[in-house]
């Protein structure tokens, strides 16, 4: 029965996702063979389950990789790659504007603290600052400079569920991701405020970014407006279309 | 019916995983390709008629699926190599100077493949070079994919920006590799019989 329900589900989702049937049209192009041979591998049937099956499993290496006392390489300031490059689904003058007066971070999910912060309250909480490497999922990478929240001392002051699997970030620009929470808790996860001992520019985030040396650039979400505490799979913008959930580095 | 079994120059074995091999370094090195024109280390990118996976997403997948035929498969037949002592009786005694011997045969278009359970010296360096080669993609791969939690990896590799060059270049001896193991079995196509059948 509940075998049935889950398929007519996927169905539907699938029939909802005109973005996800088009990223499972264009999964496979391997031009000569493919024009050679009259067909496309991802239309062999079990094809595009086979690869999203890997890529949960590589979900699990990942997690069980992962060692939360592991850190990342830091770096003088001396090698911060300047300018510190801008990257998103959009071009740059379509960054999102996000007022800081009215602006509050909304939380959500499995706590019990404080859900509601303006930016003067986040600016009042202990910061500290990292100089590590952003990695992009397109190879490149950069150093760069952020302060900001220990994310864990901020989860701890919210009183969320640390047990709890997901943590899931909204954004202005309508981005969104989530991560496990051995990641949220890791030392180098910081609720970033700062670059380079400014406020954190709109290009690279404000008001707000959450930064993680430990994973790649796609699951460090910028622009920050909600946070949720979850037990149930969360997804994210890119992860929805392909990108592997756990992304670490 | 005796030289049924002694002619069979190419164990079970050793076919499977060739061609198992074969098929995971296609994958990983079209898939591959489409990753590296996401962010170019050179000033050219790979035609997107030559390249796996459609987007970055679908290409990332097909490479990190394949990824696990490539090490499992590698493994196992190192493993087999190793123990079965073929590895030992094949290979060695390497001498430089009958791979040079072997080489200028070759090119004068006279070296004897009469033998095909016996590998000459050239086959012997390209076939023990692209075993180490493969090794060294591994290696690079995953300080590039694991470059936090494989430190020692990383430094190993001259840190992340290194190791992508360094995978890059395995590639590229890898592509060369399969482009002259190609031309050299269509010279002599017993050995892609021998390959396919167990015997030439």
């Amino acid at each position: 029965m509940s075998h049935r329900k889950e398929i007519i589900k996927d169905a539907f989702a699938e029939l909802d996702a005109p973005a996800r049937r088009l990223f499972g049209k264009q999964l496979v192009s391997l031009g000569t063979l493919s024009l050679l041979s009259g067909c496309r591998l991802d239309e062999i049937s079990g094809v595009n389950g086979m690869l999203k099956g890997m890529s949960r499993f590589n979900d699990r290496v990942q997690a069980g990789l992962f060692n939360p006392n592991d850190l990342a390489p830091t770096y003088p300031e001396s090698m911060i790659t300047r300018p510190f490059p801008f990257n998103a689904f959009y071009e740059i003058d379509k960054a999102p504007v996000v007022a800081a007066d009215s602006y509050q971070l909304k939380l959500s999910g499995a706590l019990t603290g404080k859900a509601r912060w303006s930016l003067p309250e986040l600016y009042a909480l202990p910061q500290t600052s990292q100089v590590t490497r952003h990695i992009c999922v397109e190879g490149w990478s950069a150093i760069g400079k952020w302060g900001g929240v220990r994310f864990s001392d901020f989860l701890g002051r919210c009183g969320a569920d640390l047990t709890a699997r997901f943590v899931r970030f909204q954004c202005a620009d309508g981005y969104f991701t989530s991560i496990d929470m051995p990641t949220a808790l890791h030392a180098q996860t910081l609720l970033t405020l700062s670059y380079a001992d400014q406020v954190l520019p709109r290009q690279y985030g404000f008001p707000m970014k959450l930064r993680m040396p430990t994973k790649l650039g796609y699951k460090n979400p910028k622009h920050i407006t909600e946070i949720l505490v979850t037990n149930s799979y969360p997804g994210g913008y890119w992860e929805d279309q392909g990108y592997n959930w756990f992304g670490g580095s | 019916m005796p030289n049924a079994t002694a002619a069979t120059t190419h164990p079970g074995w050793l076919r499977i995983t060739h061609w198992l091999n074969a098929l995971a370094a296609l994958v990983m090195v079209f898939s591959g390709w489409r990753i590296y024109n996401a962010s170019p280390l050179f000033a050219f990118k790979f035609p997107d008629s030559l390249v796996m996976g459609g987007w970055l997403g679908g290409a990332l997948q097909w490479h990190f699926a394949a990824m696990w035929l490539l090490f499992l498969n590698g493994l196992l037949y190192l493993a087999i190599n190793v123990f079965s002592g073929r590895l030992r009786r094949q290979f060695f005694p390497l001498s430089v100077r009958g791979f040079f011997a072997d080489l200028g045969a070759a090119l004068r278009g006279k070296l004897a493949h009469d033998d095909l359970t016996r590998y000459n010296t050239v086959q012997k360096f390209a076939y023990l070079f692209v075993v180490v080669d493969t090794v060294l993609l591994v290696v690079s791969g995953l300080a590039i994919w694991k470059s936090v939690q494989f430190p020692w990896l990383r430094v190993l590799m001259g840190g992340y920006d290194n190791a992508r060059v360094v995978h890059f270049v395995a590639m590229t001896a890898l592509a060369l590799f399969v482009v002259v193991h190609v031309v050299m079995v269509a010279l002599v196509p017993r050995t892609f019989v021998a390959m396919l059948r167990g015997r030439a």
